[in-house]
């Protein structure tokens, strides 16, 4: 039983970057894991590419789009997780993924696919708390931290989903889809404190933070960060050093020192 | 009506498959909208301009001359292609703005495929002051270059998609992408009986003006029901519209998808026919898609029946057998829409000429003592520019 339960054993603040699976492609998608747990990150959102992310702005878009030209589905994502594991790394891995792809599966497979790959968390941002109960009672069942959102218009849901939540409470910054925002409303320092009061377990906050000054404000106001499409764009940036093989090394290094700058 | 439930469920059907930012919005307008539906003043108001703005009661015409050249039943039709802008979806709009309007919100979002919708949102929101975004595929608008114009010129913001295909899934993407970001201040005006709940229900109850209105007409008129009731289904709008006031008669209804090249083709938008059960645009329904959950991009003439969903209610009347969904190919389609042209003097929309097909069919399995109503959902105005380019233009006589 993992419910109310942080997956976070011991920790200042929580690094959490998200990357999307086969983006630029295999390989790499796990030499960047393997950087990102160098470069202090708590555990990895890995997204898997679809093709109507509904939750998603232009620049995961894209990766998605680059990710299913290379053939990555959710099986091979799921699969890619084992490999990051086999290759060392040692964070725990949140698998994020839209609803249907979770439907197409069945529910049995989804699971065995979910253990057999070494998985302790799963993100289904199309799968509100009302049409996640099952889902949150199978994840509890087979260990698997489910974890939960709260939104700036969450307001009276805020107390259940935090009441519910596992691993740790995702906590959108504002209004819109993932991306990249230049500034934050003034109004979200009040609503991280509101729901850091019933949660339970860590409050990361993610949606636009993509620069050292937001990781900076928002380590002071929660538990940590996620980031995403600040990522994905410096990945997007560096795929021609990325997929040379002489430029390889140069163009880890350069995301090796990008993510040690939006950190510290 | 029995359904939905309070979790917006058509039996498995429908729910709210979406983002965490858009459960309180989609309650307020849940509960705006049962206020609404049981205010009478909302009821005269929505009527009021369905009669004097749109035209309504649209007229049920007896097509003496397409039943004498099928041979067989008698063959109505409900002819919503003379309300104003030409189709159906200003039943829907017009019931959806003054709501919005009731909400005070005065910006108003819509997705639109061929250009329909967007151009009855454009004029309701013309006509109530309000400003309109309409999304379209960057494809659809080179297709539909006429009605972007005329989104314009009602003083529309059309506003070019350029995610995935560049059609009307990726519009309602988009669409709700950005009222994601918007949703404190912005109203959604879907155009189909698509999308998580209430959308569905509530564009059932502004739709069903059709079947009313109908059944009326022709029980008035005859003092029985029709025996058979066809509407064409591509979100399903018009079709469950019709439908609604029917579902407890004795009355066979049939549903006419979109066949494209052929149902076994793979190039049609038959989703109920050929679709599986999955999750589209926040509900859960019928879709085409892979199988790894990957929305496959449909294929028909018509741009209004190019979805690659279906609303969750028509999922919900397939699955109990109340409903029969059927198919029609393009040329099936277009022969219809000729003949009923030169019978009647009628000029179909091609996604209406598709339940017109399935009509005419059916009508030769029947005897003259029974009844066929079809409902024609939109005029073919908006389809010379495709039917002369299907057609080989005017040098080959047509």
């Amino acid at each position: 039983m993992v419910s109310n339960k942080s997956m976070f054993q011991q920790f200042d603040k929580l690094f959490i970057p998200f990357i999307t699976a086969g983006d630029p492609n295999e390989e790499l998608t796990i030499d960047l894991a393997l950087i990102l747990e160098k470069c202090g990150a708590s555990a990895i959102e890995l997204g898997v590419p679809y093709s109507d992310p509904l939750a998603d702005g232009p620049v995961i878009q894209q990766a998605s789009i680059r990710a299913r030209r290379n053939g990555m589905n959710i099986e091979k994502a799921m699969e890619l997780a084992y490999k990051m594991k086999e290759r060392g790394l040692k964070i725990p891995i949140i698998l994020f993924t839209y609803f249907n792809p979770v439907l197409q599966l069945g529910e049995k497979y989804f699971f065995t696919l979910m253990e057999k790959n070494r998985l302790e968390g799963l993100l289904i941002p199309d799968l509100p708390f009302e049409e996640s109960g099952w889902m949150r009672k199978k994840c509890d069942e087979h260990g698997i931290y489910f974890i939960s959102m709260v939104a700036p218009t969450s307001y009276n849901r805020i107390k259940k989903i935090a009441e519910n939540a596992a691993g740790f409470l995702y906590c959108v910054s504002s209004l819109g889809v993932t991306g990249e925002r230049q500034s934050f409303d003034e109004r979200v320092s009040d609503f991280i404190s509101h729901v850091k009061k019933y949660a339970e377990v860590p409050v990361a906050v993610g949606f636009g933070i993509s620069s050292n000054e937001h990781v900076k404000k928002f380590f002071k106001i929660s538990d940590g960060v996620v980031v995403g499409s600040a990522i994905v764009k410096q990945i997007e940036k560096l795929i021609p050093l990325l997929t040379n093989a002489n430029t390889k090394q140069s163009g880890l290094q350069e995301f090796e020192r990008f993510i040690h700058g939006l950190l510290h | 009506m029995k359904y939905p439930d309070e979790y917006g469920r058509f039996g498995e059907f429908g729910g709210k498959y979406v983002p965490e930012t858009l459960m309180k919005p989609l309650y307020e307008l849940e509960e705006a909208l049962k206020d609404a539906l049981s205010d009478s003043s909302f009821q005269q108001q929505y009527h009021q301009m369905l009669q004097k703005y749109s035209g309504r009661p649209t007229a049920l015409t007896f097509a003496d001359q397409l039943t004498k050249h099928v041979g067989g039943a008698n063959i109505f039709l409900k002819r919503e292609d003379l309300n104003h802008t030409g189709a159906h979806k200003i039943n829907n709009a017009i019931g959806q703005a003054l709501l919005s309007k009731r909400m005070g919100k005065k910006k108003l979002i819509a997705e639109t495929g061929a250009g329909q919708h967007g151009v009855a949102s454009a004029t309701v929101a013309a006509k109530f002051g309000m400003d309109c975004k309409v999304f379209m595929g960057e494809e659809d608008i080179d297709r539909q270059r006429l009605n972007v114009f005329r989104m314009q010129l009602l003083g529309a913001e059309v506003v070019p998609v350029t995610s995935g295909n560049k059609t009307l899934k990726d519009a309602v993407n988009e669409a709700i992408r950005y009222w994601v970001q918007h949703c404190e201040d912005h109203f959604y005006l879907m155009g189909s009986a698509v999308g998580p709940h209430p959308y569905p229900m509530m564009v059932r109850e502004f739709q069903r003006i059709i079947g009313d209105e109908a059944k009326e007409q022709f029980f008035n008129e005859f003092g029985k029901l029709p025996d058979v009731v066809i509407a064409c289904v591509g979100g399903g709008s018009n079709a469950i519209g019709m439908f609604t006031p029917f579902l407890e008669e004795d009355v066979k209804l049939i549903g006419v998808e979109a066949g494209g090249k052929g149902v076994e083709t793979g190039e049609h938008a038959a989703t109920i026919t050929k679709g599986t059960k999955g999750v589209i645009h926040g509900s859960m329904t019928y879709l085409l898609q892979n199988q790894y959950g990957e929305i496959i991009e449909p294929y028909s003439i018509s741009a209004g029946l190019d979805y690659p969903g279906v609303g969750p209610e028509h999922a919900y009347l397939a699955k109990i057998g109340r409903v029969v969904y059927e198919s029609v190919t393009d040329e099936e389609a277009i022969l219809a829409l000729e003949t009923l042209a030169k019978t009647e003097g009628i000029l179909a929309a091609i996604e209406s000429a598709h339940a017109v097909a399935k009509g005419i069919e059916i009508a030769k399995t029947l005897s003259n003592e029974q009844s066929i109503l079809i409902c024609l959902s939109g005029r073919g105005d908006k389809d010379v520019h495709t039917l002369m380019k299907t057609k080989g233009g005017v040098e080959n006589g047509f």
